[in-house]
């Protein structure tokens, strides 16, 4: 089975007269190494230049606050589930009275780690989750010696309350319209359901 | 004679401060074509275009430690590289790099040694130049130095046979074996490699095969032989070795420049009315521009063919370009017998 139109059927014989001459042959290969003078090379020279990155890049994730500062995160354990790589583990906890600050809900995620060698950055994540907290950011993970240092817990996730970490550009308007009626989209039985249309089409 | 003498002596500083200037920057030209040809961007961290890489490389290899190896000959394993480095600049003394500069009423010579057997000279001292890489790849007592020094020893005399019999039609022909007599004769005529382009192709092929460039570098072989008749050598001595190989290159051009294209010679010198030092100049400067044009070539094959096999390159000079040369001589006296150009 050819899988490109290019392969070629390749036999074993004796050169030609003209082949065992190599010079055209030479020839040919020198004009193809030439024709690549007049190339544009495709390197972004990297420390000057930084590669343009698309606005919904999916890096790094972040564990959002809301707007007073709590955590968002409930530990429902949805993002675990939704999770195809299974990089998500963590542990839930009841919130002690006082605490209110901090966490939004009563219930809340006392362990939460992400494994960075598994996860695939597909962003299933952050789809599942209902209530706004788990989101894919532009950063990318930076890379360490050991395998330990690549699962990162609450420490490194959960945002810090004085610089917010900017995740506009994943929530468009389209986005929020889609995960307006996410537990409608979840929940749908044959019955109700319809394909997903664009609604600018 | 004394004002001859101090001319001489500064001509020999300029063509030896030009032959390693030129070599120090064919590294980075090597470098930064390789990288063209390969889609890439080659050196640009040091100054501007990366021009200042070759000072970059020069003060790292002095930087480097100096190793001896413990079995080796002390004497002969430094004696190696200073051998092959000494033959490489001998080689630029006998080109003729333009016809003449006139200083107050007497015209010199843009030659140091307009010597009557220069093409006998050169090759000799190409020869004694296989004797550094031999030395050193025998004294560094390691199998691979001594698989390299045995390959290039038996490379560069195979295919200096071959280069010696291209030459001798081109001698046959010009009846001189001055470089100076015969960038002259190319002055009146036309270039050399008009009557003998077979005898050019060998001798480039050839020139390709001494100076161990690719696709001809099996004497250092990386794949094969780690680095060659030069694994054991470090520092400085290891640069030498690596620089030596570009004044080759450097020179091989110039004397392919001036045997076979016409030397310090451009079309139509003599009708542009310049006088002088500004013809000298531009012709020294046209001469350059030749021997650039063939240093490309040398890079521009490199990055383009792979290395032969060792069969492949004793069946291409024993075979193939001993046999292309005789016929080459055949060829060139039945030529000059039938123009009558024979006594």
């Amino acid at each position: 089975m050819a899988l490109t139109n290019r392969s070629k059927t390749v036999t074993v014989r004796e050169l030609t007269w003209s082949e065992k001459l190599y010079l055209p042959a030479i020839f040919k290969g020198m004009m193809i190494t030439f024709s690549h003078m007049f190339k544009r090379t495709p390197t972004i020279k990297y420390p000057d230049v930084k590669r343009e990155m698309a606005p919904v890049y999916r890096g790094q994730h972040v564990l959002k606050r809301d707007e007073a500062g709590a955590e968002r995160c409930t530990a429902c354990g949805l993002c675990a589930v939704a999770c195809p790589a299974e990089a998500i583990t963590m542990e839930s906890a009841e919130r002690k009275k006082g605490e209110e600050s901090l966490y939004r809900e009563e219930k809340y995620a006392s362990i939460y780690e992400i494994n960075m060698l598994r996860c695939i950055f597909c962003g299933l994540c952050e789809d599942a989750c209902p209530k706004e907290a788990i989101f894919l950011t532009d950063r990318i993970v930076p890379s360490s010696f050991t395998r330990g240092e690549e699962v990162f817990g609450k420490d490194i996730l959960v945002e810090s309350q004085d610089t917010p970490v900017d995740v506009t550009k994943r929530q468009s308007p389209e986005v929020l319209e889609f995960k307006k009626n996410k537990s409608h989209y979840h929940n749908r039985t044959f019955k109700d359901a319809k394909p997903l249309v664009n609604k600018h089409h | 004679m004394d004002a001859l003498l101090i001319y001489k002596f500064i001509l020999c500083v300029i063509v030896f401060v030009i032959s390693l200037g030129m070599a120090a920057y064919m590294t980075w030209g090597e470098r930064k074509l390789a990288a063209i040809l390969q889609d890439r961007v080659g050196p640009d961290r040091a100054g501007p275009l990366g021009l200042l890489q070759p000072i970059a490389d020069g003060v790292k290899m002095f930087m480097k430690e100096e190793m001896l190896p413990t079995q080796s000959n002390r004497f002969l394993f430094i004696l190696g590289p200073c051998l092959f480095m000494i033959t490489a600049c001998m080689t630029g003394a006998v080109i003729p790099w333009g016809s003449g500069i006139t200083i107050g009423d007497v015209t010199y010579p843009m030659q140091i040694a307009d010597i009557n057997i220069g093409l006998l000279y050169l090759l000799g001292v190409v020869s004694i130049g296989v004797y550094g890489i031999m030395i050193g790849g025998w004294a560094s007592n390691n199998k691979y130095s001594l698989l390299g020094a045995l390959r290039a020893s038996s490379q560069m005399i195979s295919y200096e046979v071959a280069m010696g019999l291209a030459l001798i039609a081109l001698v046959m022909m010009t009846g001189t074996l001055s470089l100076g007599e015969i960038s002259r004769q190319q002055d009146a005529g036309l270039a050399n490699v008009v009557y003998q382009p077979l005898g050019f192709l060998i001798f480039i092929i050839c020139a390709f095969a001494e100076t161990n460039r690719a696709p001809f570098d099996l004497p250092e072989c990386e794949s094969e032989l780690v680095g060659g008749y030069h694994t054991e050598y470090s520092s400085m001595k290891l640069g030498l070795f690596l620089f030596a190989e570009y004044i080759n290159m450097f020179i091989s051009s110039a004397v392919m420049a001036t045997l076979y294209w016409g030397g310090y010679n451009f079309p139509f010198q003599h009708e542009l009315g310049l006088e002088g030092n500004t013809l000298a100049i531009l012709q020294t400067v046209a001469l350059f521009a030749k021997i650039i044009i063939f240093i490309f070539i040398f890079m521009w094959v490199r990055w383009t063919l792979p290395r032969f096999r060792y069969d492949q390159l004793m069946h291409l000079g024993w075979r193939v370009l001993l046999p292309l040369s005789l016929a080459n001589i055949f060829i060139t006296g039945i030529v000059m017998y039938f123009l009558g150009k024979l006594n």
